[in-house]
């Protein structure tokens, strides 16, 4: 496939202005410093139609799209809406004319209400100042239109990162958007919720909305694309009718291989039981409720524990209270038989046990710091001689560590915040191997890691497994759980719920059994219900 | 061919352009300092005479003591403004001691010897920091209020232990009690340098490589930037967070016993409004107030400009009133030139860039109107 030239209403499907190309990127070459993020490309969006961008960490999907909704301006080339040029100097330009973002990283004020942060900048008034009660009212709306039961009066901050990207995807269906840019929308959300926001995505089609859809959840996103382009290294590689591709295409076109990973029929050894966890409660302050309940799992040495389960089954709240962030409110965690209720967080990480955070941008990532020095933080007492660090030695070791997990980055020195989302992912958990962990804890590992660095992340763990590293990863990826666990346990409201074998259980089943005791979903025709209280019925 | 090994091109000149920048930031800090010194030599005669050099080298190292456990403070995103209070707190701790403690129940009065003063005077600044640092860190206390708290209490503390009298004359401390030699010890001048400059190098040395060889530097930056990632990542961001301030309280102790021994008398006010100085001296050396962000050289440089400054201004006769303008006018002026330095490197950057990518763009369109013959042809074959 050329990478052709844009070719305005020829080989439209669909019908009635559907199809058009409304917004498009002429030659658009972006660079940061000397790292060239994007060269030359010629990129289209259509009417009533979702173009889906695949690419690996880095590609520069990212950059283009922050072009095309005016966080960014282009190094060079050109934007035309409706066929007319137009400069994007800011967001605010964007929004005016009818292009909406929602970004990869989450954009939200976490010391703002649910519903300040939708009307942000775009606040309802009435003669008496803000009409709060009006925008609570859309709010809610928006929440049952995405069936989660998000109370408008929640602080952000008291948000999970999948709650999170609930409240970015409401705060840009609630601008009325003709283009909307959707980068990476579902990374923390499970197959549930994807199908949820896909439901709005068809009715927004109808609506002649133009959706620009970006995810590593490439099953998806292949299920809702009309155009598939392929970026590779900053430059459109392929571009693709939604017929006619499949999963391997894409792969292949994105990575340059077959990176399909399958450690199902890995052989098992497992020793002792490390990490014990004996009937633990949660109590969460801020809800008053326990997010996990009466939870007992044993992880032995070499083993690979999935934890699968919806938004809001507490899995979160387990793994935090794990890392020892969180106290226990009943139960015991054992490490090694030994109970570790009194230690801290670094007192674990010292006993062998670390977490990877769901929240790259808030618990991960040091960004006023170098990529080395994220990356050697946690471990840092390896280097230590008569109190001294040994740069030199700290150095090699991250340099290795780059190159083992793959990161693309200029070198150990670049600052953080130039690494794409799955780049800085990578940092994140490259961290924590660096303190040579014996019980590694991961929160969502994978999100926003493309599908061939997903594969390599795995093998690194299978590979410290066969070792005798025991690890508990959470995941909202059926996918990812069938393929990548020895077994998998189910959550839900704060219990396990049952169990499977992934070389037997099917998608379907785990899936069903994660959402059976699930709670119940707003019910759209109780417009006016306390939204909190619902998850409570 | 443009394209090619672009990342091996990346990893030199990135390297560069980050070392050339933190030059420039520091930079600016010592150009403004040889402005300043340019200036006032050209004023006055007597400017850069070793007798005023002597002064100035004093001035600026009891701001600069103060402002390297400022910058501590400041890295971890704090403040602290209870340092002047606690130089005078300090001052008047040693003072009461070189006056002796009488003891409870009995009628002798105890007369601790020199370093045992010094060392109980400098632990009274460190008892300061640590009950800053425990409140900041422990309950959650705001660090502008916390400290601002402990100004008040600090001075107030040091007026109720002079009780309305400078302690003046028992600094000289008796024969036969071990308490002589503040003066001769800690007003010296070895080598010709002020003792409180040498100590200025010592502590900027080891603040150095505390910060930038040790993991407690490490944990600093990063509890500064992110305080919730560095806490998962193993930090102990409340030790962090205490530590810090008893490094203040420490500074703060050392410039109370120099600073008595170099006015000979302990006052009711000594060291009042440091704390500002000190905050100027690592703001205008480069540090960000958020947190993160700062180094010992930058501090050191910014104490400079603010010793030379405000000496000049007196001995070129400008009225006190103006000094104040005018040292404020600086400091607000080194920090904006800052920021309008990083527009214009940026903008630079920019410019740069399209430049190359429309050279690069002409190139390429060039070679392939050479090659378009060639080119058909090829496809047609694949
Ligand atoms: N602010 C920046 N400064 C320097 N380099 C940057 C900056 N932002 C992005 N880059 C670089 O540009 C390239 C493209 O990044 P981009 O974020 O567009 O990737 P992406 O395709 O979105 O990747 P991912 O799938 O990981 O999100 C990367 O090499 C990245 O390191
Ligand atoms: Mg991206």
């Amino acid at each position: 496939m050329p990478a052709g030239q844009p070719n305005g209403l020829e080989n439209t499907p669909g019908s009635g202005g559907s199809g058009e190309v409304v917004l498009r990127a002429v030659n658009v070459s972006k660079t940061y410093g000397v790292t060239r993020a994007l060269k030359g490309v010629n990129f289209e969006v259509r009417r009533g139609e979702v173009t889906v961008l695949f690419g690996e960490n880095g590609a520069g999907k990212s950059t283009l799209m922050k072009i095309l909704s005016g966080v960014e301006q282009p190094t060079a080339g050109h934007l035309e809406l409706d066929g007319e040029v137009i400069e994007l100097m800011s967001t605010t330009d964007a929004v005016a004319r009818g292009i909406s973002i929602i970004h990869q990283e989450l954009n939200l004020n976490p010391n703002l209400k649910v519903r300040d942060n939708i009307f942000l900048g775009r606040e309802i008034m009435s003669i008496r100042g803000i009409d709060f009660a009006e925008q609570s009212r859309i709010t809610r709306q928006m929440m049952q239109r995405l069936e989660e039961p998000i109370s408008p009066d929640t602080y952000v901050q008291d948000l999970r990162v999948g709650q999170q990207q609930i409240v970015e995807i409401a705060r840009a269906l609630s601008t009325d958007a003709r283009i909307l840019i959707m980068d990476e929308p579902t990374s923390a959300l499970s197959t549930t919720e994807v199908h949820v926001l896909f439901k709005i995505i068809r009715e927004l089609k109808r609506q002649n909305v133009a959706i620009v859809y970006i995810s590593h959840h490439l099953e998806e996103a292949i299920e809702i694309a009309d155009r598939a382009v392929v970026f590779r290294d900053g430059e459109l590689v392929a571009k693709e009718d939604a017929g006619d591709i499949n999963l391997p295409w894409v792969v292949r076109t994105m990575v340059g291989r077959e990176a399909d990973y399958d450690f199902r029929e890995e052989p098992r050894h497992y020793g002792d039981v490390v990490l014990s966890i004996q009937d633990v409660s949660v109590y969460d302050p801020v809800s008053e409720k326990f997010p996990v309940e009466h939870v007992s799992l044993d992880v032995r040495e070499g083993e690979i524990v999935c934890l699968y389960g919806l938004m809001g089954a507490g899995r979160t709240e387990l793994m935090e209270t794990l890392a020892g962030r969180d106290k226990v409110a009943g139960g015991r965690i054992m490490l090694d038989g030994t109970d570790i209720a009194g230690t801290n967080v670094s007192e674990r990480i010292e006993r062998g046990m670390g977490l990877v955070p769901e929240d790259r941008q808030r618990d991960g990532l040091i960004k006023l710091q170098s990529v080395g020095k994220n990356l050697s933080l946690a471990g840092l007492s390896w280097w230590v001689r008569n109190g001294l660090l040994q740069r030199v030695a700290e150095t090699l070791r991250v340099r290795e560590q780059i190159t083992d997990i793959g990161i693309k980055t200029a070198g150990p020195d670049a600052p953080i915040t130039s690494l794409s989302g799955g780049n800085a992912q990578k940092v994140v958990i490259g961290k924590i191997l660096l303190t040579d962990p014996r019980v590694l804890l991961l929160d969502e590992p994978t999100r926003g890691v493309d599908v061939g660095a997903k594969g390599e992340i795995f093998s690194l763990i299978f590979k410290q497994a066969r070792q005798g590293l025991a690890v508990l990863f959470v995941t909202s990826d059926v996918g990812e759980a069938l393929t990548a666990s020895h077994r998998i346990v189910v959550m839900s409201r704060g219990h396990l719920v049952t169990e499977f074998d992934p070389r037997r259980a099917t998608r379907e089943e785990v899936m069903a059994a994660a959402e059976d005791s699930a709670p119940p979903l707003l019910s759209t025709d109780a417009p006016r219900a306390q939204v909190t209280n619902g998850a409570d019925a | 061919m443009t394209t090619t090994a672009e990342t091996d091109v990346a990893a030199t000149p990135k390297r560069f352009n980050i070392n050339f920048g933190a030059l420039i930031m520091e930079g600016r800090a010592l150009v403004a300092l040889l402005v300043i010194i340019a200036i006032f030599a050209l004023m006055n005669d007597n400017y850069l005479s070793s007798g005023n050099l002597a002064t100035i080298a004093k001035d600026v190292a009891f701001n600069a003591i103060i402002a390297l456990g400022m910058l501590l403070v400041i890295l971890k995103g704090g403040i602290d403004l209870s340092v002047g209070s606690t130089v005078g707190l300090t001052g008047a701790v040693a003072g009461n001691l070189f006056q002796g403690v009488s003891l409870p129940l009995t009628d002798a009065v105890m007369y601790p010897s020199l370093w045992v003063i010094v060392v109980l005077a400098v632990g009274v600044g460190m008892l300061v920091g640590w009950v800053n640092g425990i409140l900041i860190s422990r309950l959650n206390l705001a660090p502008f209020i916390v400290t601002l708290g402990m100004l008040y209490v600090g001075r107030g503390l040091t007026q109720v232990l002079l009780g309305g009298t400078n302690i003046t004359n028992e600094l000289r401390g008796q024969e036969g009690l071990n308490n002589e030699g503040l003066f001769t010890i800690f007003a010296s001048s070895p080598l010709g340098v002020p003792i409180s400059a040498w100590v200025m190098v010592a502590l900027a040395v080891v603040f150095s490589i505390l910060l930038t060889r040790t993991p407690f530097g490490r944990w600093l930056y990063a509890t500064g930037s992110n305080e919730r990632a560095a806490e998962l990542s193993g930090v102990p961001v409340k030790r962090v967070k205490t530590r810090v301030y008893i490094f203040t309280g420490m500074c703060a102790g050392m410039v109370g016993i120099l600073q008595i021994a170099n006015i000979r008398s302990a006052t009711a006010d000594l060291g009042s409004l440091y704390e500002l100085n000190a905050i100027a001296a690592v703001v205008i050396g480069g540090a960000a107030l958020s947190g993160g962000r700062g180094t010992v050289r930058g501090t050191i440089i910014g104490a400079f400009v603010i010793g030379f400054l405000t000496n000049g201004l007196v001995i070129v006769g400008v009225s006190p009133f103006w000094q104040t303008v005018i040292t404020g006018a600086v400091i607000i002026l080194a920090v904006a030139m800052d920021q309008i330095q990083q527009i214009i490197q940026r903008r630079r950057a920019d410019a740069r860039a399209v430049a190359q990518v429309r050279r690069e763009s002409q190139q390429q369109e060039d070679e392939e109107a050479a090659e378009e013959p060639l080119k058909s042809e090829g496809q047609k074959v694949h």
